[in-house]
């Protein structure tokens, strides 16, 4: 007889799904002006699916037959997919109101997006994976082509959806090729039919590099970056700020679950693979952001250039590293946030603004905002008594201590020469004369540019402890054994 | 000569080279890659369904259900953006797009 599964591993996903159905009936009946309402909802929602995760059970568990993992794991990376879904939902409510894109779909995307985050990082099979990650992506599409009577905006999205298209369809061809080889789609079997240490047949190696292929497309790993810039500068901001953290913290966790659950026995296969993309990602993530303008295109080649620090840690391919991935994510999160609230602010009579020169003066008229993004501009540069730092420091220590001494050095190479492109908008904000000051910043964004600014510096170092902690719980739980 | 799961992973194979080809060497048309994109997945299919007779499994089948509900779904989404895009700049023409470099 056929039983229900088990579904309280899954209640978080389920309460969010439920609450995205609901909102859409919400926003359908109301009309027009519910954007605020469905807002504010949706960011309930999302923090009730938050304590839902916290007070959940912390060990293992594997329901719908195999499909679908919860563990400690995959609570820390949804907490911090949560979180940053949340905050870019209170961030867009002001700028979406200005640009008369007040409508109500764009939380309710959001929340769906969200909803195919967390199933994607809790796949436990390479069918729930595609079906989380095509969830999160098509809803990515089309809010990225949010602004429909802006041709920037809707080249973005055809953009997005052209290279997303193509990278699901090589992460599907490596599912294949992995499932004829292997003949299961199981992440449990699959880990169990490498442990023996012998070489797989070629077939599931291919299949393999094409599901790296894939994600790394996601992540926007070096040699698949190419649609980042452009879709990031074309995107309305509040979607480039959502764009920038939780798809990014979503892939990567998929990507890290990926490599050291079902192909962890085969480490020396892809870490030659992961060593390259984190070498590409940071030298262009320096390189290629110097000669940048507009402050959205930078702030894409700087978060390529963080996607390549933390994939530092994964091709260690130890514990340690995957400790390292989780902090560094975690305070990834915290600075990009910030920025994008700075970001979503630059408004000069009643436009928005997004050349890096517009930022000029900005100590003179605004001071406690270019402090403010002055303390994220060196914690991404990784200056010591900030957060980023630290993000930088467990990193680069894995790498070390599995052997990666090359990939370490040029790291922290790399990670100087990008200090040239943060200072240097340190330095328009301090030491350029005023031209057109900007607008005051809603309240809304104001609160959460002081509350990451402060997380960057002391609060880090109350909240060190438990994020360690739990960092270090989550990475132990992908080396069960 | 009979045929076995080797000609079918040759033609799935040739099918998906055919795709990704048509998404970066079409210069003249959005839908052209809309319909490489089709392709692309529709080798993933045949690959699967191959790999499923051949094993008698039937996981690759119900991948396969679940490739083709989600590829409608994408079709219908890309269409949508593309028929917004078309009513912005009134040309769908591949090389046409490029409002920001790269």
């Amino acid at each position: 007889m056929q039983t229900l599964p088990d579904l309280l591993p899954a209640l978080p996903e389920i309460v969010l799904a439920c609450a995205g159905m609901a909102l859409l009936m919400i926003g359908v009946f109301r009309g027009e002006g519910s954007l605020r309402l469905v807002s504010w909802l949706a960011v309930a929602a999302l923090v009730v699916v938050g304590v839902l995760l916290v007070q959940g059970p912390a060990e293992r568990a594997v329901t719908f037959s195999g499909l679908f993992v919860s563990d400690a794991f995959g609570i820390f990376a949804k907490l911090l997919i949560v979180t940053a879904s949340a905050l870019s939902i209170i961030l867009s409510m002001n700028y979406l109101e200005r640009e008369q894109l007040a409508r109500f779909e764009y939380p309710v995307l959001l929340v769906f997006a969200t909803l195919g985050m967390l199933a994607m990082v809790s796949a436990n099979n390479l069918i729930s994976l595609y079906i989380g990650l095509e969830l999160q992506s098509l809803s990515l599409y089309v809010v990225a082509a949010f602004r429909r009577d802006v041709a920037k905006s809707s080249e973005a999205g055809l953009k997005y959806f052209v290279l997303g298209a193509l990278s699901s369809g090589l992460l599907l061809y490596g599912a294949s090729l992995v499932y004829g080889f292997t003949g299961t789609t199981s992440f449990d079997r699959l880990a169990v039919m490498f442990a023996g240490g012998a070489t797989p047949p070629l077939g599931v190696i291919v299949g393999m590099v094409f599901v790296a292929a894939g994600l790394a497309f996601k992540i926007s790993a070096v040699p698949f970056h190419m649609w980042t810039p452009d879709v990031y500068e074309g995107a309305p901001t509040s979607v480039t700020a959502f764009f920038a953290v939780a798809p990014k913290v979503a892939a990567m966790s998929l990507f890290i679950r990926v490599l050291t659950e079902p192909f962890g026995h085969l480490l020396p296969q892809w870490q030659q693979v992961i060593w390259f993309c984190s070498l590409a990602s940071m030298i262009i993530g320096a390189l290629a952001a110097i000669q940048q303008t507009n402050i959205k295109r930078l702030m894409a080649y700087s978060s390529i250039g963080h996607i390549g620090y933390a994939l530092v840690g994964l091709a260690a391919g130890s514990q340690e590293g995957v400790r390292g991935v989780l902090i560094y994510l975690a305070i990834y999160l915290a600075m990009n946030v910030g920025t994008f609230a700075i970001i979503l602010s630059m408004r000069q009579q009643g436009r928005m603004v997004e050349r890096i020169s517009d930022l000029a003066g900005l100590s003179k008229s605004h001071p406690l905002m270019a402090f403010a993004m002055a303390m994220f501009m060196f914690s991404m540069a990784g200056v010591p008594p900030l957060a980023g730092f630290f993000g930088k420091f467990y990193v680069f220590m894995s790498a070390i201590q599995a052997g990666l001494y090359g990939l370490a050095i040029l790291g922290v190479l790399t990670s100087v020469a990008s200090c040239y492109y943060y200072l240097r908008i340190i330095k328009v904000m301090y030491f350029d004369d005023l031209v057109e000051p900007l607008e005051r910043p809603g309240r809304a964004a104001a609160l959460v540019m002081t509350g990451t600014a402060l997380f960057i510096f002391p609060v880090f170092y109350l909240f060190a402890e438990p994020l360690l902690s739990g960092a270090g719980a989550a990475a132990a739980a992908l080396f069960h054994g | 000569m009979e045929i076995g799961l080797s000609h079918y992973l040759t033609v799935a194979a040739m099918l998906f080279t055919l795709g990704v080809f048509g998404i970066f060497l079409n210069r003249k048309n959005v839908i052209i890659i809309l319909m490489s994109i089709e392709l692309i997945l529709l080798a993933v299919n045949i690959n699967l369904v191959a790999f499923s007779a051949f094993l008698g499994d039937l996981v690759g089948q119900i991948f396969t259900m679940f490739i083709l509900t989600v590829a409608a779904a994408e079709a219908a989404i890309g269409l949508a953006i593309l028929v917004v895009y078309f009513r912005n700049r009134g040309t769908i023409a591949v090389e046409d797009i490029n409002m920001m470099k790269g």
